[in-house]
């Protein structure tokens, strides 16, 4: 299966098994939504279950809200992780915060699907990554898989959670792995091992990270499209390194990335995102302060640029085979 | 030589030498008409008689009764009469349980006020010459009706009944706040009322009040949500998301605006008021909206009942504005006598929604003025008896708050490890420090 067709799958198993789940979005209804995520439900769940929105974020993330506190299970979809924003006061003020601010009287159960990242010449308008905003959030989840069988395991988990769940879907993998050599045909998950997704139901829980490779020289942490440009250069240069997809930002899996940092001793972390303040500044202090005494290297990172988004120098700014390789070299230098 | 420039404002000067008989634009900023030291005069308020509007059938269409977004439904006429179409023709048991709840809240908010001014609290907000707004829609709904509320509509919890010892314990934030003081004072949450968490971001709860109510609808069910916010909250996106979800999708939802003229200093004006009504919002959304005198019980009810009975028949949402005043300040950290004519609350024409009831009832017969003396004496120490009970379980400040640890409980329905990690980290600190 592609990433597109687990998300199906797994939106589809979850309706079945649970009638309370409601998907509800911008052209998700008849059409089944822009990347065809949704393709297909609502013909077989009805339009009470699955129906198009107006175009309003502020207006989808808040009746999602009062939907779960009615007791549906909403799996609200942003059509891009850079239209979220208008959504930002629903997401951070109340849906992150309902469970407290009522101490358990009500809560939000939801799960925002959006299709986040670059690498598919979007611009600034259909390319960032805005993980870390919502990271810094404190009541929500932020979950972001790298493979088919993730996609659909993780997608299952969050809707069965009854905290609110971010599910950023890096859409330059929706249809295929991509290695970061943009200048080649594009591949399909055809053959790769993490497009063999089962037909029903299965989870793959929050907060567990997934060790992409095994390797001894140093410690690559990761997620999303990433996982895939990370394992491609690291098997091009031949360097012994331990990949780990973290899968869910919050809550983290720190005892995968402090084993696997205390037997390299060396780190290296790769996003698309902005650097200043993006998640692997979290993480790096993260391993500062545990793993400080193992450390062979300083921790390194390797980010989207603190520009916007750009367009026609998408592939300078895109993390990408060269970049993350200088850095590699680098962390095995020192 | 054209000039591009950074500011935009540049222009070739031959073309504005052309243009130098045009007049120069100027900009409008709304200004309320009277200040401090003004004599407030409402005169010219156009304040259509009792009875007057016209009631549509439940079911008509929205076109058909724009008008009522425009005029002023009134059941109470200067007589304390309830007269008209719109009259609910409510028994007496009903009136005086309105009359009583409206009082209690005004007892209540009078207690309250003087317990932060006494240092018990942090915050508190009265809701005085709004009673109506709250308590008579509560009295028009079904208890099992969905309330998103703002801020000052404590009057729809007391009518239904709540302790008001357990507000008490939330506004002192101590050992007996179920919210384990974790919201500002007077931030409610009662699930077992049909009463939503309130937030102190503006307008949010609309559209999360028609998202409950799209549920209810898609699962056939037969309650109804209604939410309410002040005319200044309608400039928010919420409103406005909430305004369009609510006619798309039809959802059984009564869409409140108080128009209580004020947003803490800025007038109704800065939302729009003096360019059309707030219930003409509505009109653009193709929903039914109604401008009543919200400081009538009566036609507060029968408007929410009307409302209530138009949703629950699938005809859809209704916006409903309340034209009332804000009485006193806007919280208590707020001084209204710097930015409003100090009479302009003797001077409202709308009157008190308390004697209005009052009036009516005691020219019913089934009230007198003896009565409700006693009455008001024996709301007073109800509150009195009540606060000092919850004060048992502490005052904001005063050490008998929740135990430090349920700081990090909540947060997530299971606790994870950073929170766990930053909990015990809290705890060895206050302990190594001795306290």
């Amino acid at each position: 299966m592609s990433m597109i067709q687990a998300i199906n799958s797994a939106l589809d198993v979850m309706m079945e098994r649970d009638p309370d789940v409601v998907v509800m979005g911008e052209d998700v209804g008849y059409f089944g939504g822009v990347f065809r995520a949704t393709a297909g439900l609502q013909a077989k769940y009805g339009k009470n279950r699955v129906f198009d929105t107006p175009i309003t974020e502020i207006g989808i993330i808040g009746v999602a809200i009062g939907m779960g506190a009615y007791g549906l299970r909403p799996v609200p979809e942003i059509q891009f992780a850079d239209y979220i924003y208008p959504a930002l006061d629903q997401l951070v003020s109340e849906a992150a915060r309902l469970r407290y601010r009522s101490a358990g009287e009500f809560i939000a159960p939801m799960t925002v699907r959006s299709p986040f990242g670059g690498g598919i010449f979007g611009g600034q308008t259909h390319s960032q990554s805005p993980e870390g905003i919502f990271t810094h959030v404190s009541g929500i989840k932020t979950v972001i898989p790298s493979t088919p069988y993730d996609a659909k395991g993780l997608l299952i988990a969050a809707i069965q959670d009854n905290d609110p769940v971010i599910f950023f879907e890096p859409k330059r993998i929706y249809n295929g792995p991509f290695d970061g050599h943009y200048d080649r045909p594009a591949k399909s998950w055809a053959g790769h091992p993490g497009a063999m997704v089962p037909a029903g139901y299965y989870r793959v829980p929050l907060g567990q990270a997934r060790t992409v490779r095994e390797g001894e020289a140093l410690t690559i942490l990761c997620y999303g499209a990433m996982e895939h440009v990370v394992e491609s250069t690291v098997s091009e240069m031949g360097v012994d390194a331990e990949i780990i997809d973290l899968r869910t930002l919050v809550p983290l899996d720190i005892e995968a990335v402090e084993r696997s940092v205390k037997k390299t001793g060396r780190c290296l972390i790769v996003h698309e995102a902005t650097r200043t303040s993006g998640f692997g500044a979290e993480l790096s202090a993260l391993v500062q302060e545990r793993c400080f005494y193992h450390l062979e290297a300083p921790v390194e990172r390797v980010t989207g640029f603190d520009t916007p988004y750009p367009h026609s120098l998408e592939w300078a700014y895109f993390p990408g085979p060269v970049r993350i390789g200088e850095a590699i070299n680098k962390i095995m230098r020192d | 030589m054209g000039d591009r420039g950074n500011s935009g404002a540049g222009m070739a000067g031959n073309e504005r030498e052309q243009r130098r008989n045009l007049p120069p634009l100027r900009l409008h900023v709304p200004e309320p008409r009277f200040r401090p030291g003004d004599v407030a005069d409402f005169s010219d308020l156009e304040i259509p008689a009792a009875g007057m509007m016209p009631r549509p059938d439940e079911g008509a269409d929205a076109a058909t009764m724009r008008d009522l977004a425009y005029g002023l439904v009134r059941v109470l006429d200067e007589d304390g009469q309830a007269v008209g179409a719109w009259d609910p023709k409510l028994p007496p048991e009903t009136l005086l349980r309105m009359l009583r709840a409206m009082a209690l809240t005004r007892a209540f908010d009078q207690r309250m006020f003087r317990a932060q001014r006494q240092g018990k609290t942090s915050f508190y907000m009265k809701s005085t010459g709004e009673e109506a707004v709250s308590v008579a829609a509560a009295a028009a709904l079904a208890s099992d009706d969905m309330c998103f509320p703002s801020y000052r509509q404590q009057g729809v919890l007391i009518a239904r009944g709540w302790p008001i010892i357990d507000m008490m314990n939330q506004i002192y934030s101590n050992k007996g706040d179920r919210l384990k003081g974790r919201q500002l004072p007077i931030m409610y949450s009662a699930r077992e009322a049909s009463f939503f968490s309130i937030s102190g971001n503006l307008a949010t709860q609309y559209p999360q009040a028609v998202g409950w109510a799209m549920a209810s609808a898609a699962r056939g069910d037969t309650r109804i949500a209604a939410t309410w916010c002040g005319e200044g909250s309608t400039a928010e996106g919420d409103f406005h998301s909430a305004c369009i979800f609510a006619s798309v999708y039809r959802a059984p939802v009564i869409l409140n605006v108080v128009n209580n003229q004020w947003a803490i200093s800025s007038f109704s004006g800065f939302a729009g008021a003096e360019a059309t009504t707030f219930a003409a919002r509505a009109i653009g959304y193709g929903i039914a909206g109604l401008r009543i005198d919200g400081n009538d019980a009566l036609a507060v009810h029968a408007a929410t009942r009307w409302a209530a009975d138009r949703a629950r028949a699938n005809h859809g949402p209704t916006l409903i504005e309340h034209f009332t005043y804000r009485a006193e300040g806007h919280s208590t950290s707020d001084d209204p006598s710097a930015y409003r004519s100090a009479d302009e609350g003797s001077q409202w024409p709308l009157g008190d929604p308390i004697a209005r009831l009052k009036q009516h009832c005691i020219a019913l017969g089934i009230w007198d003025e003896d009565r409700h003396a006693a009455m008001d004496k024996e709301l007073a120490e109800e509150v009195r008896d009540a606060a000092r009970e919850a004060e048992k379980n502490g005052i904001l400040g005063h050490g008998l708050h929740h135990p430090m640890e349920t700081m990090f409980e909540d947060v997530f329905e299971e606790m994870p490890w950073h929170l766990k990690e930053q909990q015990q980290a809290m705890l060895d600190e206050w302990k190594a420090a001795g306290l």
